[in-house]
């Protein structure tokens, strides 16, 4: 008997340890900003799922994208009805790689996050800078970076072409806690 | 034994968690289970004639401007209907997101009429799923046209009244439903044969033919109709076109008339006999 509760315990202990190595946040936050001849259109998101995985370097991102609240209800309906389609794409997703994650330090560190971002069922390779700050409680993620609409196939019709930026500006902030199952 | 197949389940168990190795994974498993309100069953708040169970959001105006031109059968002489119109105007303010207050006027027996409408339950997706949408509709009418000498009537007896119970669901990104049972009363009738209440129920769909274009279709069979005139059953067919802020509806309709006690009880075009009159509404919001 002993030795199965040894057992028992070394596995649990192992799954510990193995979790405790990556960083998740449930309320990451991600704004954009759309700045066309028209309006501008603004939109928050603080439901973003983000982890972390410090003994790889990688990091993955998940978005509702039915949580980005706009300042009218119309725009939100548009967003989601027209322009995201998030009945049939409801999320969006980030998969990649901190390049220099080793040389994140407990102040504020430049670093280059590499991958591939799907939107809209569209999938392609960005590269963003970052700002990240690393302790053994929290890893956190500042920056912003730019997205033209038409690579995740997302159409704009002529006439509200004035009303809508070709070039989005997303800027996000998550802070991950160790993560335990 | 128990213990060592709780153990081995546990190894198992301990296993699968380490195996997950794709972080997108783990994320989807961390995602909490929220509900999600189904939006935009129909594009505006009317199908054609008659109201959807959409309202506008708080503190937002809508303002539509509705016409109703003569019967295509009419001829060349009339240009088909267009040189008749009735017209409609009517400022819509939500007053929450679930509560919309209408105030409108219609040329057809200068008819000003205040309505109410409530969303009372949303359709609704994942956890705490709800099958379909209901709203509640509650108008009031009043006729101000100047009686005919001998045929004089009180306010009251100048007011009408609609209760409707608004049932939709959309069944996907394209295609949604909705089933209008519908009580009209009339506080004074044309004849006495005529009913004071009628009861009718509006069947309404609307099928997106793309993102931004959709075919509506509106049908009221009465249960009871007015004796003093040939009154048959509104039939109206539109299309939605969205740009923006704005919708726009052209419309195919057996009445040229736009208010519930107007369209679902009087009127008498026979839409197979060529008598459509062509109409739109031009809704936008601020």
């Amino acid at each position: 008997m002993k030795i199965i509760y040894t057992l028992l315990f070394c596995f649990l202990f192992v799954s510990i340890t193995n979790s405790q190595e990556r960083f998740l946040t449930k309320n990451g936050a991600i704004t954009f900003f759309s700045a066309a001849a028209m309006e501008d259109i603004k939109a928050d998101n603080n439901q973003v799922l983000s982890i972390i995985d410090a003994s790889s370097g990688k990091m993955a991102i998940s978005i509702l994208m039915k949580s980005f609240m706009f300042e009218k209800a119309l725009m939100q309906e548009h967003f989601n009805e027209n322009y995201v389609e998030s009945d049939k794409f409801p999320k969006a997703t980030f998969k990649g790689d901190i390049v220099n994650f080793e040389s994140i330090k407990d102040t504020d560190t430049k670093v280059t996050v590499k991958g591939t971002m799907t939107i809209h069922g569209i999938s392609k390779e960005i590269i963003i800078d970052a700002t990240m700050n690393r302790t053994d409680k929290q890893i956190t993620a500042i920056g912003e970076f730019y997205l033209a609409v038409a690579d995740f196939n997302i159409e704009i019709p002529a006439v509200v072409s004035d009303n809508i930026a070709k070039k989005i500006k997303v800027n996000f902030e998550f802070n991950h806690k160790p993560y335990k199952k | 034994m128990k213990k060592i197949f709780l153990t081995i389940f546990l190894i198992i168990v301990n296993l699968q968690v380490n195996a997950q190795d794709d972080l997108l994974d783990l994320l989807d498993s961390e995602t909490p289970k929220t509900e999600n309100i189904v939006s935009a069953t129909f594009k505006g708040t009317r199908i054609v004639n008659g109201h959807s169970i959409e309202n506008r959001k708080k503190k937002e105006l809508e303002f539509i401007i509705a016409h109703r031109f003569g019967a295509i059968n009419t001829g060349f002489e009339e240009l088909f209907g267009l040189d008749i119109s009735n017209i409609r105007f009517s400022f819509e303010y939500g007053l929450t997101d679930n509560l919309t207050a209408g105030l409108s006027r219609a040329s057809v027996e200068k008819t000003y009429e205040g309505f109410l409408k409530y969303s009372l339950v949303k359709q609704k997706t994942g956890a705490n799923s709800f099958p379909f949408a209901i709203s509640l509709f509650g108008s009031i009418a009043a006729k101000s046209q100047k009686a005919i000498p001998g045929f004089e009537r009180s306010f009251a007896e100048s007011l009408f009244y609609t209760a409707q119970v608004l049932i939709a669901k959309k069944l996907n990104s394209s295609v949604s439903f909705q089933l209008t049972p519908t009580y009209i009363h009339r506080n004074l009738t044309a004849i006495d044969a005529d009913p004071h209440d009628i009861f009718a129920i509006g069947i309404g769909t609307r099928v997106k033919l793309s993102k931004r274009v959709s075919l509506n279709a509106e049908y009221f069979p009465q249960f009871d109709k007015l004796k003093s005139i040939d009154a048959r059953n509104s039939l109206a067919f539109g299309i939605d076109i969205e740009t923006g802020g704005h919708v726009f509806q052209i419309i195919l309709a057996n009445s040229r008339r736009m208010l519930e006690k107007a369209f679902i009880t009087e009127t008498t075009g026979n839409f197979f006999g060529g008598d459509i009159h062509l109409g739109f509404n031009l809704s936008r919001t601020f």
